[in-house]
């Protein structure tokens, strides 16, 4: 039901820590009866972005962790939020997964009111402003990229609400090791398929180097003329024929 | 609160500690003033933990036409004051329909600041120029306190160069002056602290409007022979 015009806002009193302290005094407790609480599903990721001659490519891996045990070994991590603009997430995966939901249908809305198509700033603007207002409970941490009016962007926003600006930025468990292979191949007006291989190159050095990450490399490459979404670009932990 | 959250999530060997770490800008920045204007200087790395998330940052960051802000402590929550001082100081100076004046900036940050000292973790330098008194810099640390400097460091880094400030800077020094002073002493602050580094940008605001400028890694003023 529409209360206002005004896209989805916080309800007065802002989020609530009650959970946060049962919690806090459940764990204790359930550790006299050595059993564990159950623990949010994390996404050990690797997701990575460049901008290139044309536009922007993301990647990400496809593996989803419940502490030691991998919980899906194919999810989608590159997120839909406007029709030129996709988003990585990494960290929990139901704040990811709720953080950007609750940002395509704020940038809807805006549309709608203002009449014209979103720019990336604008969504920053909003999941940044978001996350601060949560102080880091909400433990998603994103890469946004897209093109709109002004040209292809690339930003990354941190759980505790803070962002960058950079033309590559990759987050998550494997960051140090897919930034390792942007830092060294990386230059700016790449064509495009360098730019992909660059970025397959980058995700699968997550894969294989953090325990966090695996399965396959999904990869996004948006431009002024569309959206091409390549699930399952490669399989690099495939299993061979005997 | 912050403390509860870091308690529940569990500790997941999969997923290093820096990716829970709040970000930092574990920082030197600097600002001068001079006869005519003001020249800031900030270095260019923000950590999360032992991890460097961004090695080209610009913490000089552009609250109006002619006043700046140098942010150190957590991104976050500089990026978050810097933002709303900006609303604030636009709204206030199409409203007075001129040119507002930096201790107004200044002002409009302390009171963030210290209104919510036991939340933020924000020290910031609010430097620029206005009609009224020409260059000004204020510093604004964690706490809330304002006061003005003709010279402030802040941040992790600043502790190393105090004494070369002491003895090398005098009131009355031009333009160029400032910048190698300001450059020198962030080179130095870069070198001894491991939370800065990266590239050292900086600017100087005057009646004739802002002028930015970077010093890459390899262009830095070299102090020590070894």
């Amino acid at each position: 039901m529409l209360h206002s015009l005004n896209p989805c806002q916080q309800q007065n009193g802002g989020f609530c820590f009650e959970n946060s302290r049962r919690n806090a005094v459940l764990e204790s407790s359930l550790l006299e009866e050595t059993c564990k609480a159950p623990s949010a599903r994390k996404t050990g990721t690797t997701i990575a972005g460049m901008v290139y001659k044309d536009g922007v490519v993301l990647g990400a891996d496809t593996r989803a962790t419940d502490d030691m045990v991998v919980a899906d070994k194919n999810c989608m991590k590159i997120h839909y939020i406007a029709p030129k603009i996709y988003c990585c997430g990494a960290g929990v995966a139901a704040d990811a997964e709720m953080a950007t939901q609750i940002m395509a249908s704020n940038v809807e809305l805006h549309m709608l009111n203002t009449g014209r198509p979103p720019l990336v700033a604008m969504v920053t603007r909003q999941l940044k402003q978001m996350l601060f207002r949560y102080q880091g409970h909400m433990g998603s941490s994103v890469i946004v990229g897209g093109v709109d009016v002004t040209g292809a962007h690339l930003y990354s926003v941190y759980p505790h609400g803070s962002y960058d600006k950079l033309p590559f930025l990759t987050m998550g468990s494997g960051a140090a090791a897919a930034v390792s292979v942007f830092e060294d191949r990386f230059k700016p007006n790449m064509e495009l398929e360098e730019a992909k291989q660059l970025v397959r190159d980058a995700i699968a050095a997550g894969i294989f180097c953090d325990l966090g990450s695996g399965s396959n490399v999904d990869l996004c490459v948006i431009t002024e003329a569309g959206v091409q979404f390549l699930r399952g670009y490669d399989k690099p932990t495939a299993k061979g024929q005997r | 609160m912050r403390i509860f959250g870091q308690q529940i999530s569990i500790n997941n060997d999969l997923v290093p500690d820096w990716t829970r770490e709040e970000v930092s800008t574990g920082t030197t920045i600097m600002a001068v003033e001079y006869d005519g204007g003001v020249v800031i200087g900030a270095d260019s790395r923000t950590t999360t933990g032992a991890y460097i998330a961004n090695r080209v940052t610009d913490k000089l960051t552009r609250i109006h036409d002619k006043i700046y802000c140098c942010r150190s402590g957590s991104a976050a929550d500089t990026q978050a004051i810097a933002e709303v001082v900006s609303y604030q100081l636009g709204f206030h100076s199409i409203e007075l329909d001129e040119p507002p004046l930096v201790e107004t900036a200044a002002n409009l940050f302390r009171a963030s600041c210290y209104r919510y000292r036991e939340e933020l973790m924000a020290g910031i330098l609010v430097a620029g120029w206005d009609r009224r008194k020409g260059g000004q810099v204020y510093c604004v640390p964690i706490g809330g306190m304002l006061v003005r400097q003709p010279v402030a460091v802040g941040g992790s880094g600043s502790t190393y160069v105090y004494g070369f400030m002491d003895s090398n800077y005098k009131p009355g020094l031009n333009k160029d002056q400032c910048l190698e002073l300001t450059t020198s002493a962030l080179s130095l602050a870069m070198e001894r602290d491991g939370s800065s580094g990266g590239v050292i940008r900086l600017a100087s605001i005057s009646e004739e409007g802002v002028e930015r400028r970077v010093i890459l890694g390899n262009q830095l003023p070299k102090f020590s022979t070894h």
